[in-house]
């Protein structure tokens, strides 16, 4: 999921890969930069995720020496919504890029299954996804402090882990702001208890 | 004359100019210049230099620029003026038609002098070019990519023995999110930015008049008016010939971002102010010259 607040925008993903019932990797990192603050959510496919922000980080380099200036959130969902679009039925990949620079403040694009774009104020997506649907719709704000933001994205993820097989391990956080890019790891006798 | 450094082949008229130089028949040589190296042979082709490092044939290319009508562009803080003096060849072309200014796409505007058909090629070319950035970045290009773009294009025209250079300077400028932006673009594919733009015959006095405008004071309305002052200016050292005078702009406000034809309100206001200030001048001279026939 990916948050749009007062001060630029939050993304947070559990850690669970899974093939099949069985955990691959418990401790993955789902939150991928694709450009100093331009990043994405994965969810669907690891492989053709991978292989899709990989594509888009090397059209935002090639943009920046074409340009000589840094792409913006929205130049980035365009290209995630042009692979994802093109590619449809090959790609299992839903994904969120959230991005921030100083005209903006922050933005959020929702990017699912066939490939449109939706701008919104947050998103989700993946497995987990189903069982927040209410709770965040419910508990939103506009403008959130930093500190509502993350616990917002914290109680948000802890539901969808605890609710969804498929999701689980830690819970990650990247918040983008003017002052910089900051990660947050919460581990699971922390927010299993929440 | 004998040639040294004689390029590795050598065609069939490049072999009979040779001859016909040996002969003293018809060697043609650029007064301007002064140089012989006109009609050696070196400026048959693209791509190839001549032995004092000089392409000939971007060289011609820019020659047919130099005698083509007058365009001009203003650029504001707003937005960007452009205007073309079109020369009437014929009575029997229709007024008001036959426009000479494109538009490239939404807010970005072109007008070229020299060869139309080149023109209309290049324009063809950007719209592309706009066309595969919407689709790509589903944003509008800027103007100083677009311009890079283009720059490129032309260049390679510069480099082959197939093709030959473009025979346009073209004035390419819009607004974007960056705000107004104005270029010009030569035969050769090097391109600067420019506050005031001129091409054509009547570039150098169009140029003059252009330098003592006041860039940054300066609205759009108003620039159509030292547009069309311009463009009736430089008409005058060509004055037997009939012609008409074709405006576009576009502005962040005026226009809401889009280049399009100046209303026809602004466009005879612009007229009769021009008019107005060409007589005004006229006057002046005519003036100077009886003060001069009282000296005597």
């Amino acid at each position: 999921m990916a948050v749009k607040f007062k001060d630029g925008v939050v993304l947070g993903a559990d850690s669970r890969t899974t093939t099949g019932s069985y955990i691959a990797n418990r401790v993955t990192d789902k939150l991928t930069q694709v450009y100093d603050k331009i990043w994405c959510c994965r969810s669907g496919s690891a492989a053709d995720t991978q292989a899709v922000a990989d594509i888009v980080k090397y059209h935002l380099d090639l943009y920046t020496t074409q340009h000589g200036k840094p792409p913006t959130a929205r130049i980035a969902a365009s290209l995630f919504q042009e692979i994802t679009y093109t590619n449809k039925d090959a790609l299992s990949a839903g994904l969120i890029v959230a991005g921030y620079d100083d005209k903006t403040k922050g933005e959020v694009y929702s990017i699912p299954l066939g490939g449109s774009v939706h701008k919104q104020p947050y998103a989700i997506a993946g497995s987990g996804s189903a069982f927040i649907y209410g709770w965040t719709a419910k508990n939103f704000k506009e403008e959130m402090s930093k500190e509502e933001v993350i616990n917002f994205t914290k109680t948000a993820l802890s539901q969808a882990i605890k609710w969804d097989g498929s999701s689980g391990g830690v819970i990650r956080i990247v918040i983008l702001t003017a002052e910089g890019i900051e990660r947050l790891v919460f581990y699971p006798d922390e927010h299993e208890n929440f | 004359m004998v040639r040294v450094n004689k390029p590795y082949h050598v065609s069939l008229a490049e072999f009979l100019l040779q001859m016909l130089q040996v002969l003293g028949v018809g060697v043609h040589d650029d007064g301007e210049r002064g140089r012989t190296s006109v009609g050696t042979g070196y400026d048959l082709s693209n791509s190839v230099f001549s032995p004092d490092g000089r392409n000939f044939q971007v060289e011609y290319a820019a020659k047919a620029v130099e005698n083509g009508s007058t365009s001009l562009a203003i650029k504001t803080p707003t937005g960007v003026v452009f205007a073309v003096e079109k020369i009437i060849t014929s009575k029997l072309l229709v007024p008001n038609k036959n426009n000479r200014i494109q538009t490239i796409g939404r807010s970005i505007g072109a007008v070229y002098s020299g060869l139309l058909p080149d023109g209309r090629h290049l324009v063809s070319r950007a719209r592309d070019e706009f066309n595969s950035y919407r689709g790509q970045y589903k944003e509008d290009i800027t103007v100083p990519y677009l311009i890079d773009r283009l720059g490129n294009y032309v260049q390679a025209y510069t480099c082959y023995n197939s093709v030959r250079p473009f025979g346009i300077t073209s004035i390419i400028g819009g607004v974007d999110g960056e705000g107004s932006h104005l270029y010009m673009l030569e035969p050769s594919g090097v391109y600067w930015g420019y506050k005031g733009a001129a091409a054509g015959k009547g570039r150098q006095s169009a140029k003059n008049e252009l330098e003592k405008l006041k860039y940054d004071e300066l609205t759009s309305k108003d620039a159509i008016k030292e547009a069309a002052r311009i463009i009736y200016l430089a008409h005058e050292d060509n004055k037997d010939k009939d012609f008409e005078i074709e405006i576009s702009w576009v502005d962040t406000v005026e226009t809401k971002g889009l280049h399009q034809f100046v209303p026809e309100d602004l466009l005879a206001e612009a007229k009769a102010y021009a008019q107005d200030k060409l007589n005004e001048d006229e006057d002046e001279d005519e003036e100077d010259d009886e003060d001069e026939d009282m000296d005597n």
